[in-house]
């Protein structure tokens, strides 16, 4: 029974880890920029047709899709950023909701009319699929994988932030934008780079979630609400917030389903309240 | 005044377009469903069905041309649905209603084809308790309660005793539930365990876990269309389920197209209940999934049977009348109506007007490198148990 529990806790580590990967970005542009961007799961569905298309059409194999999904997000959230958020940075929140939204809706529309309404079948390299055997536990190959590979990434991140210069940089304008203008940083070039970094992350996300949720032009707006929860509980701005409340999230979940099925996916949400209600700015926060 | 004169030329525009409308000979066939949103492919794939049928037909019917008017309900709308209805009878001059892939849209345009009088074909909502909303409504797609409680006597049949039902927690899931419950334990077995996952549910692990603690010979699972079937086969090939142990049977959108392409080989030796697939080994199936990959480019689901076999019922049924569309004159010539289908055979059952059809029980197969639903199995002339069971 106790095998049963650790390889259903598992799951939910990796779901945790996918859902991280998906939210990193947003936590980290809604903290530094203050733009509320609704639009971020539009780069992870993104993310996940363009690996599609890779491997369907043109043969590709799965891993080689992964950098490319990184940067086909990366770039349409530049040109986006640049013909359409920059002129709202400092709107009202409604007036960024209403923006984004509104791209939300038209992405789902352009990515049905593209590539129907079906759902994206990916079929993933014979050494990524089935499961092992550690211990009694029976762990599946992908979630290992998914583990593994958004741990990397993590520890890249987290690498670039404090050991860097363009890290340092970020975290001044996320601490205090005003002072950093004022020292002479390019907190507007600062915003960029993360903004497009967060996005490419968010569609390295989307590409990694083929497998385990599906791909169907509704994901943008599907996994906004999960990814919203992460980043509300998490704290704006936090890597280490997000991760936190990413994995919370995760095995709450999945524990919830396995002892509670009958409230099981209700768990999450009462996780949230009671967290917020605690800690109104998120587990790693702060108050602006 | 000015408002007075607005309306009298409002009434006179109105008079005069349905004055025009009965003018020209034209049958105008309202399609209400749902054409956007997370339901839009099921929609596309009847709208395919229907597309076909007049292709193969011609779109004329005992000397009146057939118009087809599309109303998009973009998903779970009832209000939408009705209003919908509603404004293709009385704006467009509507006098046939179909369409309503969704149960909550069917009932509300129920009511609506109930007071106008008006011939409603429902092509895909399967709770059984649709078809008694209106008396001039039909329907020509399934039922969850046929389906799940031929399949849970099936089972007993088979050799399973001991079983653990996981379904979706939302109206069809129930059914579902409830409808294989009935039928496996009539028949003798026992219900060792059941949970309902919640209806947006994304990874199954921990629900497919416990239904293997429990021990159970067989696992009944109820799943709509969607992302959701391939990963609950994921899950039962990943948490180690063994499928020559314990039976995995479940409604046919189990194993449905999509869903055996993202699963692989996780799937096979699943069994699964259902009145259509494109595998059916007929020639008229062969023929039609022929001309539907010619067209459309993919193969058809229970969908675009149910969006065929609406349109074959329409025009049957006007030629019955000889082209004349007053809702009692159509139920008429649609009650007791029997036809050879993609299917098989199926017939409109002349008391409760709902669809009467084989229930094929079919196994996951590798054919020629391809995953299919191969039948092994049926069960023929099945009715609908819910409504066989009211209080007449």
């Amino acid at each position: 029974m106790m095998t049963s529990v650790l390889g259903v806790l598992f799951d939910g580590f990796a779901y945790g880890m996918l859902l991280f990967l998906l939210s990193v970005g947003l936590s980290v542009t809604l903290g530094m920029m203050n733009f509320v961007n609704l639009a971020h799961c539009t780069f992870g569905m993104i993310g996940g047709y363009v690996t599609v298309t890779l491997m369907n059409a043109a043969g590709w194999p799965f891993l080689a899709t992964l950098p490319v999904a990184f940067v086909a997000a990366a770039v349409i959230s530049v040109v986006f950023e640049r013909t359409m958020f920059r002129r709202l940075y400092r709107s009202s929140d409604l007036d960024q909701c209403l923006l984004t939204i509104g791209l939300v809706f038209v992405s789902v529309a352009v990515a049905a009319y593209v590539y129907g309404t079906i759902q994206q079948p990916v079929s993933l390299p014979n050494y990524l699929r089935g499961s092992v055997h550690v211990g009694g536990l029976t762990l599946g190959v992908y979630r290992i994988f998914l583990i593994v590979f958004a741990l990397v990434v993590t520890g890249a991140l987290v690498a670039a932030l404090e050991f860097t210069r363009f890290g340092a940089q970020v975290r001044a304008a996320v601490d205090n934008q005003r002072m950093a203008r004022g020292l002479g940083i390019n907190v507007d070039s600062a915003f960029a780079v993360t903004f497009a970094l967060g996005s490419g992350l968010a569609g390295l996300g989307g590409a990694l979630a083929i497998d385990i949720v599906g791909l169907d032009p509704s994901f943008a707006l599907a996994y906004l609400v999960y990814v919203l929860i992460v980043v509300a509980v998490g704290g704006l701005g936090s890597i280490g917030g997000t991760f936190a409340a990413a994995m919370l999230l995760g095995i709450s979940d999945m524990a919830g389903k396995y002892y509670f099925p009958a409230i099981g996916s209700f768990l999450i949400y009462l996780v949230m309240l009671s967290l917020l209600m605690w800690r109104p700015a998120g587990i790693f926060g702060r108050r602006t | 005044m000015r408002r007075i004169a607005t309306a009298l030329a409002c009434f006179a525009a109105a008079l005069i377009a349905a004055a025009s409308a009965h003018a020209q000979g034209t049958v105008k066939i309202g399609v209400v469903m749902s054409y956007s949103g997370q339901f839009a492919d099921p929609g596309a794939q009847i709208d395919n069905g229907i597309k076909l049928y007049m292709k193969q037909n011609g779109d004329t019917v005992a000397g009146k041309k057939l118009e087809i008017i599309r109303k998009d309900s973009g998903g779970i709308a009832p209000d939408v649905a009705k209003r919908l209805s509603q404004e293709v009878i009385v704006r467009d001059g509507a006098t046939i209603i179909a369409g309503y892939d969704l149960t909550p849209n069917a009932l509300a345009a129920a009511d609506v084809s109930a007071q106008a009088k008006t011939f409603m074909v429902n092509m895909n909502a399967a709770t059984s308790v649709i078809t008694t909303k209106s008396p001039y409504m039909a329907r020509t797609s399934f039922t969850v309660w046929a389906v799940n409680e031929a399949l849970g006597a099936w089972a007993y049949k088979n050799g399973v005793r001991k079983v653990y039902t996981l379904v979706s927690d939302f109206g069809p899931g129930h059914d579902g539930e409830a409808a294989f419950t009935r039928g496996f334990k009539e028949a003798g077995g026992e219900i060792i365990g059941s949970a309902r996952y919640p209806v947006a549910n994304i990874d199954f692990t921990a629900f497919v876990q416990r239904a293997k603690d429990s021990n159970p010979d067989g696992i009944y699972i109820w799943v709509p269309g969607g992302p959701q079937p391939a990963a609950i086969g994921k899950a039962i090939a990943e948490r180690g389920i063994d499928k020559s142990k314990v039976k995995i049977m479940g409604q046919g959108e189990l194993t449905y197209e999509d869903a055996l392409k993202s699963m692989g080989d996780a799937g096979l030796g699943l069994i699964t209940a259902f009145h259509y697939d494109f595998n059916h080994q007929s020639a008229k199936n062969k023929a039609f999934v022929a001309a539907y990959n010619a067209d459309f480019k993919r193969n058809p689901d229970m969908f675009s049977v149910g969006g065929y076999d609406g349109m074959h019922l329409i025009y049957e049924a006007l030629k019955k009348t000889n082209g004349n569309t007053d809702g009692e004159a159509l139920i008429a010539a649609a009650k007791g109506m029997k036809w050879e289908s993609p299917r098989g055979p199926m017939m409109i059952d002349p008391e409760t007007r709902d669809v009467v059809e084989t229930v094929y029980i079919r196994r996951v197969e590798k054919v020629g490198g391809q995953l299919l639903n191969v039948e092994f199995d049926k069960i023929e002339d099945v009715k609908d148990p819910w409504k066989a069971r009211q209080p007449k």
